[in-house]
């Protein structure tokens, strides 16, 4: 057989790194769990069973707004507020409704933040628990006034109000207005405090821009959970404006814990025990 | 010579043959001052067309001038016996906001303003305009102090944005921009703020938690900047013009939705065409927003305030039924 030269380059041999086509499931979909953080594979009941945390690194999995309400609040003690409302596109950006609807669906929520009155260990407090499964958890106007009504309700109850923050920032689809909800919830976290109510923010994965800039800050007491990112702006717009490498722990609970922004940083495990514990020595009365 | 604008390349033409013919007809015995006449005419009537048609991305440019007037122009304008005072008290002076106290109309106020540099020099030395957690605490150390003597306190507003840095996370840049929004509201005070440039973001915000809002002519004031919007709306920074638009960031957009007072007029061509003229229309606008508020007592400044903010929002909370078919 004649062959040209061109020939003798030519791949004729099969492939030697033979992809191997990966077996069809064999497990169903989500029984099983890959940490992003250490890579340990476990039962999906086992993470749920340990509050969403990874038994072999720790690492704090996102939760959404009900299992947070689940795990933190004395049971069957909550009753949600401000389910109706409604958002609306005031830009007409266009497909941002649909957006919004098929988060509704998927989450169960009207928006990216479930708020309530609830118990904690007995005692009565006005939570906000931000979703980050919807729409990034961004603030846009019935966020932000979802948000200014549970605190206006624990200013009227005289209770202390609770957050639990996790949010890209501001929601860009609904433009300055969802800036302005930066300062409608401060304006009304002002009065509560005025009143000698309290504020505790407890800052989760992640609370950045604009929610991180307004009531996250603002808690008399600020915590947040192991490794959370928070953050002002982003690594990568920080990196490109200040062009040198940042460090791992850049802008992580533990690092704001190390630069003095935060009170403590609190484990899921200890969260319910700790919170309720501050909320019990602000009891005005003899405890 | 001033920079001229891409929208304002007609006029620069028009006025360059203008110019020609002038030269022209001093050289020679022709006469052509009907030409001349008719020319200026022209020139007037299409000046008047496009200052008064600006589209959204034309007064981002004019915003952005680099000869537009920045918050010391208006104070050297606005205010006597101006004296700066520096720092934050614990870290030190940010130079991309001032502040001070100063004399208006016969009434001492206590005024705080973001400060971009108008040269290359200048803009590092303050850091383009863009303020660290240091800036802001300096603005609240001075509100504070203006609170304790009863002055009215002036914000001007005028930034891309709180600076992005390491230094600034570090040293709590959310912290800093939160407790202004948060002090701002409970001040026993006047406080009016007015847009004179770019208000980009929480960083324009932290000096915004005013009784009066009010914005120049060719101020925005928005969320993220045209570029940012484009580029996470849409993945292309270079949509800058259709997202200026879409974001409605202009002062009569922020006077449509209610979050602002007053649009504060600017002279022919934007506010860097003449200082002093401009300084007149501010005061102007201040000393009425300065009467109207001097009879709030203190409850009623940090009533209205708070009204002011807490009304903001569009969203529907009627339609119940359809919001619950929708969660099923």
């Amino acid at each position: 057989m004649i062959m040209s030269i061109r020939d003798l380059f030519k791949k004729n041999k099969p492939n030697k790194n033979i992809t191997i086509t990966r077996e069809q499931h064999s497990v169903p979909e989500g029984i099983m769990t890959k940490c992003p953080e250490c890579n340990h594979v476990m039962l999906t009941k086992d993470l749920q069973k340990n509050k969403k945390v990874c038994p072999n690194c720790q690492y704090h999995h996102k939760m959404t707004a009900k299992e947070r309400i689940d795990d933190f609040l004395d049971e069957g003690s909550f009753q949600s507020i401000d389910d109706h409302l409604q958002t609306v596109n005031p830009l007409n950006f266009p497909g941002y409704i649909e957006k919004v609807t098929s988060d509704m669906q998927k989450t169960g929520l009207n928006e990216a933040v479930l708020t309530g009155v609830g118990e904690l260990e007995g005692r009565q407090v006005v939570v906000a628990v931000m979703d980050s499964f919807f729409r990034m958890g961004s603030m846009g106007s019935v966020v932000g006034e979802k948000i200014t009504r549970a605190i206006e309700k624990a200013t009227e109850l005289s209770a202390p109000f609770i957050v639990f923050t996790a949010s890209g920032g501001a929601r860009m689809q609904e433009g300055v207005i969802s800036l302005m909800q930066m300062a409608k919830t401060s304006v009304a976290l002002e009065r509560h405090g005025a009143k000698g109510n309290l504020f505790i923010s407890i800052m989760t994965h992640p609370t950045t821009g604009g929610v991180s800039a307004s009531f996250a800050s603002l808690g008399d007491i600020n915590l947040a959970e192991p490794k959370a990112l928070i953050g002002f702006a982003g690594r990568r717009v920080i990196e490109q404006t200040v062009r040198e490498k940042l460090p791992n722990d850049f802008q992580t609970a533990e690092f704001l814990l190390e630069h003095g922004q935060l009170d403590a940083v609190v484990s899921r495990h200890e969260m319910r025990k700790t919170v309720s514990t501050i909320v019990k020595l602000h009891v005005r009365e003899a405890i | 010579m001033v920079k001229t604008l891409s929208f304002e390349e007609p006029l620069v033409q028009l006025r360059s043959k203008i110019t020609e013919l002038k030269e022209f007809t001093s050289n020679t015995e022709v006469d052509l001052s009907k030409e001349i006449e008719q020319l200026e005419e022209r020139f007037t009537n299409l000046e008047k067309d496009i200052y008064h048609h600006l589209r959204p991305w034309d007064r981002v440019q004019i915003a952005r001038h680099p000869e537009r007037p920045t918050t010391l122009d208006y104070i050297h304008e606005l205010f006597d016996d101006f004296i700066e005072l520096h720092g934050d008290r614990t870290f030190g002076d940010d130079a991309a906001i001032v502040g001070g106290i100063a004399c208006f109309e016969g009434t001492p106020i206590t005024i705080i303003g973001h400060q971009r540099g108008k040269d290359t020099k200048e803009n590092i030395r303050r850091n383009f305009g863009m303020p660290h957690p240091e800036g802001y605490r300096k603005a609240l150390r001075l509100m504070k102090q203006a609170e304790k003597f009863k002055r009215p306190i002036i914000c001007f507003i005028d930034t891309k944005g709180a600076y992005p840095g390491k230094a600034a996370e570090e040293r709590g840049q959310s912290e800093a921009i939160a407790r202004n929004l948060l002090e701002m509201a409970g001040l026993k005070v006047p406080i009016i703020s007015i847009v004179i440039g770019e208000g980009g973001s929480g960083g324009a915000l932290a000096l915004g938690v005013a009784n009066h809002v009010h914005m120049l002519e060719n101020s925005t004031y928005s969320v993220i900047s045209p570029e940012g919007a484009a580029s996470i709306l849409w993945k292309d920074a270079a949509l800058a013009q259709k997202a200026a638009e879409a974001m409605r960031i202009t002062a009569p957009d922020l006077k449509e939705e209610n979050i602002i007072e007053e649009i504060i007029p600017e002279v022919l061509g934007g506010a860097h065409k003449d200082v002093h003229k401009q300084a007149q229309f501010l005061k102007d606008v201040l000393q009425s927003s300065l009467d109207k508020l001097k009879d709030l007592s203190e409850e009623e400044l940090i009533e209205q305030r708070y009204h002011k903010f807490r009304k903001i929002g569009t969203f529907s909370d009627k339609d119940f039924q359809k919001t619950s078919d929708k969660l099923k």
